[in-house]
């Protein structure tokens, strides 16, 4: 188990939003007039061309990126009429999203119901992962015949592909729903478990030698000690797993079926919207970025 | 009996490592009296931290006996108040709660809750910082950490104080600060203390007794200095004094010419 848990990776783009949040400027400010000083400071006007120069920098790269993207997909688009250019895309889009809680039937429902029913099932997949994981993570972290005992086990089964246990799934709760929460559950404990426990190996000795200075009893150490030491890791783990749980549902629901985003790009692709494949594929994507970034956010205020 | 306070008779603390057994401290013998300041000075690596580790019961020993008011050490306990060099505070509670943890675990049991709460401020108000009880670790100075530290140490309400370089992370200034301020903690608290520390003023200013141990590996103890100076001191006099001067030149002798430490 020599797995480094990475703190902050990809922090570009939290990086991006810390300079170009809301800058104070306040516009009811009087002007500056002829009569005032002008040695009094830098004037309002340079405060304010400072502020929108950096906001500049910090947005034109990301924008130019994203322009080139367009671009580049506009000139794909072109010469092969087949993939829908990014405007065809948009206005496919507007229609999806004017109307996103429609219900035709088990085979044809609105866009809202394919995320929510997606986010149930990675959350119930995940929610059992981490109501496993984290306990026992903290278990092998403190008792190293546990570690020994479960190491060799967790090093197998760790880079099985995810969808290798779908059969295991089926075979065992014979319907689709609860195998792909299975799914999502056996990929996506591993970073829970590993993280956990190297943050419980973690916690420097002098946390452990106040603990045993105080004379702290088991519970007490538990909760005032390791809980607090080890959340940094803990909010990891969880990161990583929530990630590897969102990149396994459309997977596991192309196989499943039923209600999801992984449904409903299979069942656009029988239908050859194309469209709304390339929708499907941007929607997984915003919804995978907004699950990192609430979970950035609510790692960075365990950070001591 | 109960002048022998804390009885150090033959102990030899070894480790284990790659290379075979390690001896870090050997046949120590040393007898703190109750209500006694000793200093224990050496060079870096001489086992002082081991020994002080010791008597805190944090490592078992290898020989002798270790002996607090007349009962063997196996562990640590409450009567011994450790001070660590870094401070040691958990950072997601505040100053009050780091304290409180302590109190909590000593008094807890048969005290009420607003007791609890109220010896908790007092050693925090000894340390001067009542004002400060409810900010974090990181948004205090390393200095009023240390203080926390100290707070933490003395609201167990220990027969002994054990300090491993209290003030050593310290800058000079905040350093004689403090030490004046220990000073006056420890009379009138009227502990026993053991400190391990490698400024020599500082021992000098602060002892009863200094033991000086000889360099590792196998330490022991190279000499005891009697510091008879009166307290209350106060450190603008004694650096006048001729005889304080004498005891911090022996002090040094021995450091620097007895046992000094060559650059390997």
């Amino acid at each position: 188990m020599n797995v480094v848990p990475i703190k902050n990776p990809g922090s570009v783009l939290t990086d991006a939003h810390k300079v170009t949040g809301p800058a104070p400027v306040r516009l009811s400010q009087t002007p500056v007039t002829a009569e005032q000083p002008r040695s009094s400071g830098p004037s309002q006007t340079t405060l304010l061309r400072g502020r929108m120069d950096t906001l500049i920098k910090s947005l034109a790269p990301p924008l130019l990126g994203l322009l080139l993207f367009m671009l580049f997909w506009s000139l794909l688009a072109e010469h092969r009429p087949e993939l829908p250019g990014p405007l065809k895309t948009w206005h496919s889009a507007a229609a999806v999203f004017s109307d996103p809680f429609y219900d035709n039937g088990p085979n044809d429902k609105g866009i809202g119901w394919n995320i929510l029913h997606s986010l149930e099932r990675v959350g119930l997949g995940f929610g059992l992962a981490a109501l496993l994981g984290i306990p026992l993570g903290f278990l092998i972290g403190r008792f190293s015949f546990l570690h020994k005992m479960t190491a060799p086990l967790i090093s197998l089964l760790r880079p099985v592909s995810p969808l290798a246990w779908l059969p295991i799934g089926l075979l065992v709760f014979k319907e689709a729903q609860p195998a792909a929460v299975w799914v999502i559950f056996i990929s996506s404990i591993w970073p829970m478990v590993i993280n956990t426990a190297v943050g419980v190996t973690k916690v420097p000795q002098d946390y452990l030698n106040v603990a045993r200075v105080l004379n702290l009893s088991e519970l007490k150490i538990a909760t005032r000690i390791l809980f607090p030491a080890v959340l940094p890791y803990m909010m990891t783990g969880i990161r990583l797993s929530i990630g590897i749980a969102w990149l396994v549902i459309v997977a596991a629901e192309m196989l499943t079926g039923g209600v999801g985003l992984g449904f409903w790009i299979w069942d656009e692709w029988n239908n050859l919207n194309v469209e709304h494949i390339i929708i499907a594929i941007f929607v997984v994507g915003i919804i995978g970025l907004l699950l990192e970034q609430t979970l950035l956010m609510l790692a960075r205020r365990f950070e001591y | 009996m109960h002048n022998k306070f804390i009885q150090i008779e033959h102990v030899e603390r070894a480790f284990s490592t790659q290379h075979g057994l390690y001896t870090a401290i050997t046949d120590i013998n040393l007898t703190i009296r109750r209500g006694e300041f000793v200093s224990i000075i050496g060079h870096s690596g001489c086992g002082k931290s081991t020994l002080l580790n010791l008597v805190a019961g944090l490592i078992p020993l290898t020989r002798g006996v270790l002996l607090c008011n007349g009962r063997e050490i196996t562990g640590p306990g409450p009567d011994r108040g450790v001070v660590f060099q870094n401070h040691s505070l958990l950072p997601w509670l505040s100053c009050f709660g780091n304290v409180y943890l302590a109190v909590e675990r000593v008094f807890g049991a048969a005290e009420p809750r607003a007791r609890l709460r109220e010896r908790t401020e007092q050693a925090l108000d000894l340390v001067g910082l009542k004002d400060a009880q409810h900010k974090y670790p990181h948004e205090i100075s390393g200095g009023m950490k240390q203080r926390v530290g100290i707070a933490r140490a003395l609201s167990m309400q220990p027969t002994a104080l054990l300090l491993d370089e209290p003030l050593g992370a310290l800058d000079a200034l905040t350093r004689s600060l403090l030490q004046d301020e220990l000073m006056r903690i420890v009379a009138a608290q009227g502990c026993t203390v053991m400190m391990v520390t490698h400024d020599v003023d500082e021992a000098v200013l602060l002892s009863d007794r200094v033991v000086m141990m000889t360099n590792g590996p196998a330490a022991t103890i190279g000499d005891i200095l009697l510091v008879d100076l009166p307290r209350p001191r106060d450190r603008l006099a004694l650096a006048e004094d001729p005889h304080y001067a004498r005891l911090r030149g022996e002090v040094l002798k021995f450091l620097h010419h007895r046992h000094a430490q060559y650059a390997a």
